[in-house]
C-alpha cells in the first residue's frame, strides 16, 4: 500500500470531522497521543495495520487516506521540479511542502500547469506558422512575386542596352508581377485577419465565444423562449446553455459567453420573437420604427436584428459593438463588409462617429473598397452602459447596425468611402489613415 | 567555350529574367519548368551547371537532387538550389543531399551570376 506523509492531515482531518478528540483515536489504535499528533503533521510515516485500525476507527477506507486529490497533487509539484533541474529543488520533500504548505504547493501546481498550457499555445501557433498550407502558399506567392519584380527591375535599372521588345516583355512581366504581389498580399492579410484559424484553439476568451456565435449565426433559440420566464428559471437556462457550448473551455471565457447571453436574454425578453418578425414586415427594418413600436432603446432593435433570422427573403444584417475605447468586442459579419480581426476598424465607421456624439443616433450610406466597390447603410448609436452618477465617467458602449444598401442606394446618392483597417485599406488619399497599407491603390 | 546551364523553375517571369541576365553574360540557357520530367530533362540536356527551384509542379526539388545525386552522371553536377523556404531545416536537407549552394528568394541577379561562374569554375 503506498504511504504518503499526507496521509497524516487526511487523519487529522477525519478525526476533526467526526469530533473525535486526539487521545480518544490514539488509545483506541494502541498508540500514545504524542505519537499520533506526530503522524497527524506528518512528521511520521505510517501503514500497515496501524494504519488499517484508524482508518477503521474514523470509519473510512485505509486508501482514502493514503491517496486522494494531494496526489495528483504530488505528480504536479514533482513535474514541476523535474522540468527546471538547474534548480535543484528537493524532490524527495514535494510531500512536505504540499503537506505543511498546501497553498504554496497548489500554486506551484497550477503555475506549472499554465506553463505547459502556454507552451502547447506557442507550438500550435508555431505549427501552424510553420506547416499551415494556406499560409506557406501565400507566403510562396508573395516571395515568387517579389523574386521576379527584383530581378526585372534590376535588369531594367542596371544600364546597358536592352532591346526594345525584351524592355515591353519585362515592362509586361513588372505589371503581371504587381498585380500579383497586390493580389497575394491582400489574400494573406485576409486570411491572417479573418479568421482563417478556425481550426485552432481560440487564444483569448472573446474568441472561443465568437467561434460559437459565428456557428450559431449568433441566433439563440434556447433563449428566445425565455420571454416570460422568472429570473431563476432564466438564469438556469443560461447556465445550462453555458456549459453545453463546446468550445467554451476555460472560466474567463464562460463569463464573457454568461454576460452576452444575459443580454441576449433580456433583449429577447424586450422584444420576443414572435412580435418582432410580424413588425419587420410592416416596418421594413427600420430602427427608429421598431425603437418606438416597441418602446426600446436602439441598441436593444439593432441587436434583435442581427440576431434574429432575417424574415423570408431578407438580407442578412451584420453589427459590430465597441466600448470607450474604440476596440471591438461583439461583431457579427455581414458577407461583404470587411471586419478587422484584431486593432482598430476604420475611423470613418459611423460607430466611432456615434461614440464621439453619445445618444445622437447616426447614420451613413457606406462604401467599401474593392474590385467592386460595394455600400452599406450603417445606422449606429452610443449610449452609457451603467448607471450615471458624479465623478465617474460613463462606460459608454457604441453598437453599430450593417445593412446592405437598397438598389437604389446603391446605384444613387453619394456614399461615404470607409474601409476596415489602414492595413488592408487601399485608399490612398484618406486623411484618416494611421498607418501604410499593403495594398496597391488601383486593386 | 560557351557553358551551358538548365534552369528548372516554373516561374515564367523568374525564369526570363534569369535567362536574360545569364544569357547576356554568355551563357547557353535551356529550361524547363516540370517537376515530374525533370531528371529526364537534366540527362538530356547535360548541362554544365542546373539551378533548381525546390518548389515545382508534380515532385520537389529535393527528390529531384536525390534523384540527380543517385545517378554516376549527374552526381557531381553543380547545382544552385533556389527557394522561398530559407529556414535552417531546409538548409541542411539540401546539404545533406548534396546541394552545391543554396539560396533564398528573393536573390540579386549579380549574385546568381557570381555563384553560378564560381560553381563551373571550381
Amino acid at each position: 500500500m503506498p504511504q504518503s506523509r499526507l496521509t497524516g492531515s487526511r487523519i487529522r482531518e477525519r478525526r476533526l470531522f467526526l469530533g473525535q478528540k486526539q487521545s480518544g483515536l490514539a488509545k483506541a489504535v494502541g498508540i500514545s497521543a504524542a505519537y499520533l499528533n506526530l503522524i497527524e503533521h506528518n512528521r511520521r510515516r505510517i501503514g500497515g495495520k496501524l494504519l488499517q485500525d484508524i482508518a477503521r476507527e474514523l470509519g473510512t477506507d485505509a486508501l482514502a487516506l493514503t491517496e486522494g486529490a494531494e496526489a495528483a497533487l504530488l505528480g504536479a509539484l514533482r513535474d514541476a521540479g523535474q522540468r527546471v533541474p538547474e534548480v535543484e529543488p528537493e524532490l524527495h520533500r514535494a510531500e512536505d511542502l504540499a503537506g505543511r504548505f498546501p497553498g504554496w504547493a497548489g500554486l506551484v501546481a497550477a503555475q506549472h500547469q499554465r506553463i505547459r498550457d502556454l507552451e502547447q499555445l506557442v507550438e500550435a501557433l508555431s505549427d501552424r506558422l510553420t506547416h499551415d498550407p494556406e499560409l506557406a502558399a501565400s507566403l510562396h506567392e508573395v516571395i515568387s512575386a517579389v523574386t521576379a519584380i527584383r530581378s526585372t527591375v534590376a535588369i531594367l535599372s542596371g544600364g546597358g542596352d536592352i532591346d526594345p521588345d525584351w524592355q515591353s516583355r519585362f515592362l509586361r512581366n513588372m505589371r503581371e508581377e504587381g498585380r500579383r504581389l497586390s493580389g497575394a498580399a491582400q489574400g494573406l492579410v485576409e486570411y491572417l485577419d479573418a479568421g482563417a484559424d478556425q481550426d485552432m484553439a481560440p487564444v483569448v476568451p472573446g474568441e472561443e465565444l465568437a467561434a460559437f456565435l459565428d456557428q450559431r449565426d449568433h441566433h439563440l433559440p434556447e433563449l428566445e423562449a425565455l420571454s416570460d420566464a422568472q429570473g431563476d428559471t432564466r438564469e438556469a437556462a443560461i447556465e445550462a446553455l453555458v456549459e453545453k457550448v463546446g468550445v467554451l473551455e476555460t472560466a474567463e471565457a464562460k463569463d464573457v459567453a454568461r454576460r452576452h447571453f444575459q443580454q441576449y436574454a433580456a433583449d429577447a425578453a424586450a422584444i420576443p420573437l414572435d412580435r418582432l418578425q410580424a413588425a419587420r414586415v410592416t416596418a421594413q427594418d427600420d430602427v427608429s420604427a421598431l425603437a418606438e413600436q416597441f418602446g426600446q432603446p436602439l441598441p436593444v432593435v439593432m441587436r434583435r436584428l442581427a440576431f434574429v433570422p432575417p424574415p423570408d427573403g431578407d438580407a442578412m444584417v451584420g453589427l459590430v459593438s465597441c466600448d470607450g475605447s474604440g476596440s471591438l468586442y461583439l461583431r457579427k459579419p455581414l458577407p461583404g463588409f470587411a471586419l478587422p480581426r484584431f486593432g482598430a476598424a476604420c475611423p470613418y465607421w459611423p460607430l466611432y462617429q456615434a461614440l464621439s456624439r453619445p445618444g445622437q443616433p447616426q447614420r451613413a450610406l457606406v462604401e467599401q473598397p474593392g474590385p467592386t466597390p460595394r455600400r452599406f447603410l450603417c445606422q449606429a448609436i452610443c449610449l452609457a452602459r451603467d448607471t450615471l452618477v458624479f465623478d465617474r465617467p460613463p462606460v459608454l458602449e457604441a453598437v453599430m447596425l450593417i445593412q446592405p444598401a437598397d438598389d437604389a442606394q446603391a446605384a444613387g446618392a453619394k456614399a461615404l468611402p470607409v474601409g476596415s483597417s489602414c492595413r488592408v485599406c487601399p485608399r490612398t488619399d484618406c486623411a484618416a489613415r494611421r498607418e501604410a497599407s499593403i495594398l496597391s491603390p488601383d486593386r | 567555350m560557351t557553358k551551358q546551364v538548365l534552369v528548372i523553375e516554373d516561374e515564367p517571369n523568374i525564369v526570363e529574367a534569369i535567362s536574360f541576365i545569364l544569357s547576356r553574360d554568355g551563357w547557353k540557357v535551356s529550361t524547363h519548368a516540370n517537376g515530374e520530367t525533370a531528371v529526364q530533362a537534366v540527362y538530356d540536356a547535360s548541362p554544365d551547371v542546373l539551378i533548381l527551384d525546390v518548389m515545382l509542379p508534380g515532385r520537389s526539388g529535393y527528390d529531384i537532387l536525390k534523384d540527380l545525386r543517385a545517378n554516376d552522371a549527374t552526381r557531381t553536377l553543380p547545382v544552385l538550389m533556389l527557394t522561398a523556404r530559407g529556414q535552417r531545416t531546409d538548409r541542411e536537407l539540401a546539404q545533406r543531399l548534396g546541394v552545391s549552394k543554396f539560396m533564398t528568394k528573393p536573390f540579386s541577379n549579380a549574385e546568381v551570376l557570381e555563384t553560378l561562374n564560381d560553381l563551373v569554375s571550381g
